[in-house]
């Protein structure tokens, strides 16, 4: 068994390295740079039950190691992704994670039922945290009622397991990660964008059309670490780590701190081949840290077994 | 398209914060056309983090040398101004669909119109469209005679009127006011203003218009830079300037 073959609820992975959602839309463009089945997944663009355009632009703003965006859930649509996108996917060997949004619980509900059922979805990743929608999305993560009612809806309908998409912009990220659990998330990814604005100087008004947008990118990193060193040693279902991930380095933090699995995101738009790169490295990296399997990473920043054993080398 | 470690040439400044750098890599050959871009990674590191799309201004496809015109205004691309020639340049490229060269000929009259940073893009397509018998005719709008440049080099493929916006060099104004109707094509890059004000032009053949747009990824994955499509009663097509442009004809896409 390969040392980067991972094993999760619903996905069997090649390595833990996968696209983010939103970051690579249905995989078309990156296909020209590289063969898609070297990932260990995909995390396909949100997909909503209706077409939608999403907001005005300036859609993005540049900011310190970071950018900020607020595209709005711009997709085409749970027809078009099952009779376009996900076909056209299934010529690779790859797992597909389809991250499902909506405004209302029934939308969400609409989109899991269906969009479970395409052979290559071998998961879906419920978005009850995009910053960038005035309806659903970040309301939903943000309120443990709601984000228990609207994952146990979809776990419901669902043919394949369920992780939920865990916003940092929340007093308590624990709690949430909790309560979905309760309602029986078979995951967690974490975290969506952390909410900021910029402003113009010359205009004096923000960069971005919506006013605010969804921080991503290297200056989010160290926020998602602490989130997921707090929240793996809470929960027993495993998390999808992501925020800021560039390089093999990155990964291995993101597995110390309590991740069973790593998404890319931004790192995509200045280096395409950022995920095949950082799979590459991986096992020189964990050659040199003496690691067998990158699994056993998981979590050695707060396991206290972990504290005897590297005390015993 | 591909990811090109290019060595920079040479480095010029040609106007006041206006710089002209030329890079060399072996990939860079004839399947670079004028009106498509390249996006640039600026400085090491993640800071800045994003490329910055730059047009390409001229393409020598047997001495493989790619020449970018820029303006530093930002961090990224005065970074980029920094640099010395040997220097190692991460592009992507070339991005985009281009002018449509291939459909002008002999007999063909064309306006090339351009506006400030738009200007660059003008070049290369104003050389292949000579080269193809048309007769071309520029006029370059600036805001003022510091930032004025090229203009000794588009006069070897044909006339050229500059404007600038407060009449310190050439004639004072915008460039609409320079243009005359009796033309087969007319093709301009600039701000969104300048292609608004051109988008109904007579041109009796076509008019193509280059825009600009705040970028993401460069290669149509992100969304970042979508337009709306003129008579789409819908409100959901979209085209990305990125992929589907930046030169789009005019009445296709929403300015």
């Amino acid at each position: 068994m390969s040392r980067l073959h991972i094993e999760l609820p619903g996905l069997q992975l090649k390595n833990p390295i996968m696209p983010a959602s939103g970051c690579f839309g249905f995989g078309r463009e990156y296909s020209q740079f590289y063969e898609l089945d070297q990932l260990g997944a995909i995390m396909v663009k949100a997909t909503t039950e209706k077409p939608r355009f999403g907001n005005p632009t300036p859609r993005v703003a540049e900011t310190t190691s970071g950018m900020l965006n607020a595209i709005g859930l711009q997709n085409p649509g749970l027809e078009k992704v099952m009779n376009e996108e996900l076909p056209w996917l299934s010529q690779y060997d790859v797992p597909i994670i389809a991250n499902v949004a909506g405004s209302t619980i029934d939308d969400y509900v609409a989109v899991a039922k269906r969009i479970s059922t395409a052979s290559n979805v071998h998961a879906l990743e419920l978005n009850i945290s995009c910053p960038n929608v005035k309806e659903g999305g970040l309301a939903f993560g943000t309120v443990p009622e709601t984000a228990y009612e609207v994952t146990k809806a979809v776990k419901d309908v669902s043919d394949v397991p369920v992780y939920v998409k865990l916003s940092p912009n929340v007093t308590d990220i624990v709690q949430i990660a909790k309560v979905v659990e309760s309602a029986g998330a078979d995951g967690l990814t974490m975290i969506n964008t952390l909410l900021g604005m910029r402003i113009d100087l010359k205009t004096g008004k923000p960069i971005l059309a919506n006013g605010a947008g969804g921080l991503s990118g290297p200056a989010i990193k160290p926020v998602a670490i602490r989130m997921i060193h707090q929240v793996s040693q809470q929960v027993s279902i495993p998390i999808i780590g992501m925020g800021g991930v560039q390089t093999a380095e990155d990964v291995i933090e993101y597995f110390l701190a309590g991740a069973s699995a790593v998404a890319v995101g931004t790192a995509n738009f200045v280096d395409p081949f950022t995920c095949p790169t950082i799979i590459e490295s991986l096992p020189v990296l964990l050659d040199e840290l003496g690691v067998n399997h990158i699994s056993e990473l998981t979590g050695r920043s707060w396991k206290k077994e972990w504290n005897l054993q590297s005390s015993s080398h | 398209m591909r990811q090109i470690k290019a060595e920079l040439v040479s480095q010029t400044k040609i106007a006041s914060s206006i710089f002209e750098a030329i890079v060399y890599h072996e990939a860079i050959d004839d399947h670079f056309q004028p009106g498509q871009f390249v996006h640039v990674k600026a400085g090491m590191g993640s800071n800045p983090l994003l490329r910055r799309p730059i047009s390409i201004c001229h393409v020598d496809p047997e001495k493989h040398l790619l020449t970018m015109i820029y303006r530093a205004e930002g961090k990224g691309t005065r970074l980029l101004s920094e640099m010395v020639p040997g220097g190692e340049i991460d592009l992507l490229g070339p991005l985009g669909q281009g002018f449509p060269v291939g459909n002008l000929g002999a007999g063909d009259t064309a306006w090339l119109v351009g506006g400030g940073i738009g200007v660059p893009p003008l070049y290369y397509l104003s050389q292949e469209l000579t080269k193809r018998g048309v007769t071309v005719k520029h006029v370059h709008g600036f805001q003022t005679e510091a930032v004025v440049f090229y203009e000794e080099k588009f006069k070897a493929f044909g006339p050229v009127t500059i404007t600038t916006a407060d009449g310190s060099y050439g004639e004072e104004g915008f460039v609409t006011n320079q243009l005359n109707h009796d033309v087969d094509y007319l093709f301009a890059c600039g701000p969104t203003p300048m292609l608004r004000a051109l988008e109904s032009f007579p041109a009796k053949k076509g008019v193509y218009l280059s825009l600009e747009q705040r970028m993401g990824c460069g290669i149509g994955a992100c969304l970042a830079c979508v337009c709306h499509v003129q008579g789409d009663e819908t409100g959901l097509a979209y085209r990305k300037v990125c992929s589907d442009g930046p030169v789009f004809q005019a009445g296709e896409v929403v300015l």
